[in-house]
């Protein structure tokens, strides 16, 4: 019992050491997300200070970047475990150990998320208000709470899924099925729940007809699944040529089949969308605020194009062979990912509080220290997922293991200190 | 660890610390969330008598030291065989705005940044879609010819979306009809203001400020003591006033009488009687199955 303890904590404190340890494009990397995180941590500290007046937010537009951020990044969290379908369900062995990779993506994007609702509270000091036992959880009323529940577990089901194979493959041990495979559909499910679950927090809203409308949840799922594997499909690409670590051209297809569908079914519920707001002529006011402007306020329009243009771009782009070729599918999902942001992000939370439900119109926009804060919370979430990398890459290799246990650890002490040090 | 290694990190470690330190400097300043007698305050309905008269005690030091008035703060229950009914009449408003004033007065609201819970919309004749409101009209004298003026609040609503939604239960409905918000409680997330389909909800986007001379004593806890940042507001008709039996501050000041106040469950209140007789009166977005006990009718 001892020993496993042991072996445990010297598990973790391996890991901690790697994730300092590294060449000068690691370092620089690192530094450069610090600095943007200190940039943001101190943005943050003023709005404690000064309170939420220091965000472009408003009674009238009460959520911003923030909540949109958020509700971009469940979607990426989410759809990350999707890549876990084809390897569990249909047996594809190309994607086996690239699953980790998603799983940590997951784990960065909720911590992100977190990050992201903790911002936006007003009173962060409260937030014990929410723990069941110690506060007053409205569950399973209130949707946010449902919200808590499901995105702390996801965080949760992840960071033991992750955690239990990197370990196992430490000590060169071969993973108990029972200790994860379980965990693995629960966490495929769970992954939809995460995302309908945060749907329903604008769908539960009737007094705000842009969001009361049944199609918000499909276009969610449908949009996630197409920019959270875009995303995965160049973080492989950028560990394929920082570390030494291989993946197949064929694992990054199979992907790209993942984000063609989804691509295809967004946008054909974004023409549903469209064609039920536009063709009867009665169109809810925020709709026309978002697609062609109301009583001349149009800050949103050129956003939502922009988007809806990305979007048709990059279907195209991946139902033509073209998309094939690496350069041409990366360009596509880089498509995929700013315009899905724009659409979940401006696209989807700021129209519905424009007009207010009094039919007041107050446009909004970001301050510099919200954005700041944003930029902070994105910097955190990169160096996260870039530790998290740091420390399984060389377990998946082999490199850190506990039978090398007592040598130095991998890029330390004048050995190859590189991130594509050679076994 | 040799020596130069270790000055080394000491170095990296001095300099990221100094960062840290730095960034977090504006937290200086933070005096708001220090006390910890207020982090541990328990929810409302947990508080036994004897702790809300610590707490009520509390406030009332703390007024005492921002403002340099000693307020008196009252923990108002609701009254049994009690259900308020707000009536107002849509043919004799005039659209002078003397209400709103009267409650920002009233109820301790923010000066700067300014907050109001009352909202007169300027409608064009033969229409009560809000969206052809306006909401800044400023002519030399009101009311204008072809409009009519639509004061809107907090609707009280007997199925309210903002209590449904709030994850921390701080606003839940009295057994008086009123809904309320435990400002000790709220942790500020706004969902209740997206929810409300009256933008009836105020937040306290930073420090509300008040002057000395214009704070109103009266206080209740569930009513107008005054707010802190971060946390949600809204109209509660009152409290304060109408818990002991006198009229909302808004309907005392306005100058038409169009404003009508009291107990729906007492057969022979005005408010009863409005309801009985006039052959119009409407809930605004009566649609959405939120029941307003706010009602706008006509004379006919
Ligand atoms: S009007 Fe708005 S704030 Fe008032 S009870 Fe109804 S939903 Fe709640
Ligand atoms: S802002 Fe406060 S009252 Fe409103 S939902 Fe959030 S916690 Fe509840």
């Amino acid at each position: 019992m001892t020993r496993a303890l042991r072996d445990y904590l010297v598990f973790l404190r391996r890991c901690g050491r790697i994730a300092f340890v590294g060449d000068w494009r690691y370092y620089l990397w690192m530094g450069v997300l610090t600095v943007f995180c200190l940039l943001g941590l101190n943005a943050y500290a003023k709005q404690l200070v000064n309170g939420l007046i220091t965000t472009g937010m408003s009674d009238q537009v009460s959520w911003g970047v923030y909540i949109a951020n958020f509700t971009f990044l469940v979607g990426v969290a989410a759809a990350a475990v999707m890549m876990v379908i084809p390897v569990y369900i249909y047996d594809n062995e190309e994607l086996h150990d690239l699953v980790i990779f998603g799983e940590l993506l997951a784990v960065a994007a909720i911590l992100m998320c977190l990050a992201f609702v903790t911002v936006d509270l007003g009173r962060p000091d409260r937030f014990w208000h929410l723990i069941p036992g110690l506060g007053q959880l409205n569950f399973p009323a209130s949707m946010l709470s449902w919200d808590v529940i499901v995105l702390n577990g996801y965080l949760l089901l992840n960071v033991h899924i992750c955690g239990y194979l990197l370990y196992c493959r430490y000590r060169d041990m071969k993973p108990s099925q029972w200790f994860y495979i379980p965990f693995v559909f629960v966490a495929i499910g769970w992954a939809v729940s995460i995302h309908t679950v945060t749907a329903f927090l604008y769908v539960g809203l009737g007094g705000r007809p842009f969001w009361n409308s049944s199609i918000v949840g499909p276009r969610f799922i449908a949009s996630a699944f197409t920019a959270g594997p875009a995303l995965i499909i160049l973080a492989l690409q950028i560990i394929r040529r920082v570390t030494e670590y291989h993946i197949t051209d064929r694992a990054l297809l199979t992907l790209r089949g993942i984000v063609q569908v989804s691509m295809l079914i967004n946008v054909f519920l974004l023409v549903n969308e469209v064609f039920k707001e536009f063709y009867t002529g009665n169109s809810v006011a925020s709709s026309q605020y978002l697609y062609v402007g109301l009583h001349g306020y149009h800050a949103l329009v050129p956003w939502i194009w922009t988007a809806i243009t990305f979007n048709l771009v990059a279907m195209f782009l991946l139902v033509l062979p073209l998309s094939r070729s690496l350069k041409w599918l990366n360009l596509t999902c880089v498509l995929c990912i700013v315009g899905i942001w724009i659409e979940k992000g401006m696209g989807l939370v700021i129209p519905g509080f424009i007009p207010t439900p009094l039919g007041q119109i107050v446009e909004y926009r970001p301050s510099l220290n919200e954005t700041l804060i944003c930029v902070g919370i994105w910097a955190f979430g990169l160096l996260s997922y870039t530790v998290f990398l740091r420390m399984s890459v060389p377990i998946l290799q082999g490199r850190l293991a506990k039978t090398n246990e007592s040598l130095p650890d991998p890029g330390m002490d004048g050995a190859p200190a590189s991130l594509a040090a050679k076994p | 660890m040799d020596r130069r290694s270790f000055l080394r990190t000491s170095a990296v470690l001095a300099s990221g610390l100094a960062a840290l330190a730095a960034s977090l400097s504006p937290l200086r300043k933070l005096d708001d969330y220090v006390s910890l007698e207020r982090f541990v305050q328990k929810y409302y309905k947990e508080l036994t008598p004897e702790e809300m008269k610590q707490v009520l005690k509390r406030i009332e030091n703390e007024v005492e030291r921002q403002y340099g008035i000693r307020p008196h703060v009252r923990d108002l229950k609701p009254m049994d065989g009690v259900e308020y009914v707000y009536a107002l009449n849509l043919t004799r408003c005039i659209g002078c705005r003397k209400c709103v004033h009267a409650c920002v007065q009233e109820n301790n609201l923010s000066r700067t940044p300014e907050i109001q819970y009352i909202r007169v919309l300027k409608m064009p004749h033969g229409s009560l879609d809000v969206e052809k409101g306006e909401h800044n009209y400023a002519p030399e004298s009101v009311p204008e010819k072809g409009f009519f003026y639509m004061p809107v609040q907090c609707q009280q609503c007997k199925n309210p979306p903002c209590v449904k939604v709030c994850p921390v239960h701080a606003t839940w409905q009295e057994t008086d009809g009123i809904t309320v918000v435990d400002y000790d409680w709220c942790i500020g997330c706004r969902y209740c203001e997206a929810a409300c389909p009256y933008w009836a909800r105020r937040f306290n986007f930073t420090q509300p400020s008040i002057p000395k001379e214009r704070i109103n004593p009266d206080m209740a806890y569930l009513g107008n003591r005054p707010r802190r940042q971060g946390v949600m507001e809204k109209c509660h008709f009152c409290i304060q006033r109408t818990r002991v039996g006198r009229y909302p501050a808004c309907l005392e000041v306005c100058p038409a009488g169009a404003r009508k106040f009291g107990n729906i469950l007492d057969p022979n209140s005005e408010v009863s009687y409005i309801l009985r007789t006039k052959r119009v009166f409407i809930q605004l977005k009566e649609e959405l199955g939120t029941s307003p006990r706010f009602f706008y009718y006509f004379d006919t």
